[in-house]
């Protein structure tokens, strides 16, 4: 009997030991979108954290893209969500008004030193001195050219337009239309939904001699002569030039990835994906400049920790944090999905900065503008209406942006009224 | 408890039984569609945004905001045309083929299995494919055919003017696999002696159809009416697998006001005021139902 009993405590202890390091592992909830490349990159790095920290277990979840936003938000009510979740730095003033996201502890991330080491434009990510995100990677926007297409209309496949002027000439060389005068081969692609909203407003605005937004970003100031130059341009290259079609092949990427596009617009995320088609001969350059002036637009997914982190989690979530953040990793998201290095240490490396696919992002990201959205998905449909009223209902351009910045205005007052 | 439930009647004993199982689907159904809906009535009266914890009680303040908000008005509106525009071609065109079905002495189970193959697939892989008939040149079916006979492409769902009713197309042809059913059963329904005895009084086809056949379909016509209306009333799936990104575009025109209660509800959050515009559309359906019901059943 005796026997038995201390076996039966011998069981016990072990068991509880067991149970204690069982416990001691820390477990956290990672969460970001579906992208091929980066739900690759980012099991990759977490297998590297969990190797250097073998007490924290990281949890990937992804979701659709169009879902995204939307399944974050419910998870709050129904009180399940991640420790560390990346978000579109647009949607970080909703989240953070809303106290989903805590303020990164100081200690770990020094408001000092993240403007030291990272771009600027990071600082979008500040709210009150605090920073409550922080991202891997940036993108900026550069102009993507078909070479073969090029070729065909006889332009020289290794030129493409620096300036607004050669790209209009460029584009109507390269649009093709049938024998009833349809688009069959465009120019170029217009997609407002795409990126072509933040080109308009970034950069298009201030060639054309405008601000789209004062310095303190609460008031809409593309209202102006710069703002219907740049808009009456963009209008133009559909209406006047006929050069684009909206919806041609739904959408721009597809558009481009088919081959009949001569030029589009995109992000350096997209330089993954383009890289898998063996039969796409393409360029990549910065954006065309205008009278002399270069602008880009620059944004970025930054990580943040939700407010219910606490404790272990939080320690193990900061730590997470960190090595997402670090040069490593900033690399390696370089080199796997295409989003450049949130470090100029990192990105400006010689190789980075003179590399032909990377190389003209990062050169667009050292004159580039991030807008401060308070309401990304409301400042976009701003454009996209504008677009449309000009297109379809026949609206003057003047008329159809002072709308956009009416409404616009009102978007921001809504959001800036308390703060 | 054994014992009194012993002295029972067996009537009253099988009365309780039914009761038992009649608590189980009462209970879910309780649950699972009662309750939400009297929890949508109180976050109606709230400002409530999904993502913050504090519910304020505003009261009407998002009434008194919808009947000032111009979309609102726009995509009730947009949503009506959809019944309009809708459900009478939909109603006629079933009923039609229904009726020559109903003469054919063979092959009318091949047809009618062709005619509900569209109701049975998904909702959403049938609009992706229309929305891909649709497309412009070089993609689109529609505008290919259009090309090859020399005519302008049209741009259908990009337009303001035509894609309402471009997106109407398929949910037309879906839904008759449905109303050709029902009415085919009503047809079969109508005895054939009251068509012998109609022709042996001298009427002629069209006399029969509009004096003895649809006033006898009459039952069959109120449910498709009123399923029909309702199903029009909260349409969706077709306007947000069809419309770019889901947002009801171009400029609104094809937005109805089951999207814009999504978009405002799961999109910005606005759980208070999209809450507001579903008990409104809920009262839009009950008055419309009950105004059906009592015309359409008048002389009953």
């Amino acid at each position: 009997m005796k026997k038995v009993l201390s076996l039966l405590l011998v069981g016990l202890f072990v068991l509880g030991v067991v149970g204690l390091a069982k416990a001691e592992k820390v477990e956290i909830t990672y969460w970001q979108y579906f992208y091929q490349t980066k739900k690759d990159t980012i099991n990759e790095l977490i297998k590297e954290f969990e190797q250097e920290n073998p007490d924290i277990t990281v949890n990937h979840v992804t979701f659709p893209y169009e879902n995204y936003n939307t399944k974050v938000a419910s998870s709050i009510p129904a009180g399940v969500g991640p420790n560390v979740i990346n978000l579109y730095y647009g949607w970080l003033p909703t989240y953070i008004d809303a106290g989903y996201l805590q303020p990164l502890s100081k200690e770990y991330f020094d408001p000092v030193t993240i403007e030291q080491e990272f771009f600027p434009l990071v600082q979008a990510a500040k709210i009150d001195d605090s920073y409550y995100a922080l991202p891997t990677a940036v993108r900026s926007l550069a102009l993507i050219w078909n070479k073969d297409r090029f070729q065909e209309v006889g332009l020289d496949p290794e030129a493409p337009p620096k300036t607004l002027e050669q790209m209009l000439e460029y584009v109507q060389l390269l649009t093709e239309t049938d024998r009833a005068g349809n688009v069959t081969k465009p120019g170029m692609t217009v997609e407002v939904r795409g990126q072509m909203h933040h080109w308009i407003r970034e950069v298009l605005v201030r060639q054309f001699g405008g601000v789209p937004y004062a310095e303190d970003n609460r008031s809409v100031t593309y209202n102006d002569q710069g703002g219907y130059s740049a808009f009456e341009f963009f209008t133009d290259l559909t209406i006047k030039h006929k050069v684009g079609k909206v919806g041609f092949m739904t959408d721009d990427v597809t558009a481009f990835k088919s081959g009949r596009v001569g030029m589009y617009i995109d992000g350096s995320f997209r330089i993954g994906t383009l890289n898998k088609l063996k039969n796409l001969n393409y360029g990549i350059a910065e954006l065309p400049s205008h009278q002399g002036i270069k602008s880009n637009f620059a944004s970025f997914w930054a990580n943040g920790i939700t407010s219910h982190t606490k404790g272990k989690e939080l320690a193990a979530s900061i730590k997470f944090l960190q090595f997402l953040t670090s040069d490593k990793a900033m690399e390696l998201w370089l080199q796997k999905v295409g989003e450049l290095p949130a470090k100029p240490a990192v990105a400006l490396q010689e190789k980075n900065a003179n590399h032909p696919q990377y190389g003209p992002f990062i050169k667009g990201l050292e004159y580039a503008h991030a807008t401060y959205f308070v309401d990304e998905k409301a400042q976009r449909q701003v454009w996209i209406d504008a677009y449309d009223l000009v297109r379809l209902k026949e609206i003057s351009v003047k008329d159809a942006v002072d709308q956009a910045a009416e409404t616009e205005q009102k978007v921001l007052d809504k959001y800036y009224q308390d703060k | 408890m054994r014992n009194r439930f012993n002295k029972l009647s067996i009537q009253q004993k099988q009365a309780i039984w039914a009761y038992a199982f009649l608590l189980v689907p009462l209970v879910f159904y309780l649950l699972i569609r009662i309750y939400p809906a009297f929890n949508a009535l109180y976050i109606s009266l709230t400002d409530w945004d999904i993502i913050s914890a504090d519910k304020n009680l505003v009261l009407f303040e998002n009434y008194a905001k919808l009947y000032q908000d111009r979309l609102f008005w726009k995509t009730l509106g947009n949503t009506f045309k959809y019944v309009i525009y809708g459900l009478p071609v939909n109603l006629l065109l079933s009923f039609l083929v229904a009726y020559n079905l109903n003469k054919l002495r063979r092959g009318l189970g091949l047809y009618r299995t062709l005619y509900f193959i569209p109701y049975m697939t998904s909702l959403v892989a049938v609009s992706w494919v229309w929305r891909w008939l649709y497309q412009p040149l070089p993609l689109g079916f529609f505008n290919n055919i259009l090309s090859l006979l020399g005519i302008a492409e049209q741009p259908f769902l990009l337009s303001p003017n035509q894609a309402l009713q471009a997106i109407l197309a398929p949910t037309i042809w879906v839904q008759m696999g449905f109303q050709i059913i029902i009415f085919l059963a009503g047809l079969k329904g109508i005895p054939a002696y009251l068509y012998e005895a109609a022709a042996i009084d001298g009427a002629n086809n069209r006399q029969q159809l509009f004096r003895l056949t649809i006033p006898l379909l009459r039952p069959t016509i109120i449910f498709l009416v009123i399923t029909g209306t309702i199903r029009y009333l909260r349409i969706f799936t077709q306007v947000y697998s069809m419309s770019f990104q889901g947002d009801g575009g171009p400029l609104n025109s094809t937005k109805p006001l089951v999207l814009y209660i999504y978009n405002s509800a799961f999109q910005r959050f606005e759980m208070g005021y999209a809450s507001a515009m579903t008990i409104v559309l809920f009262v839009i359906i009950l008055l419309i139902t009950l105004f059906q019901l009592k015309v359409l059943n008048k002389n009953d």
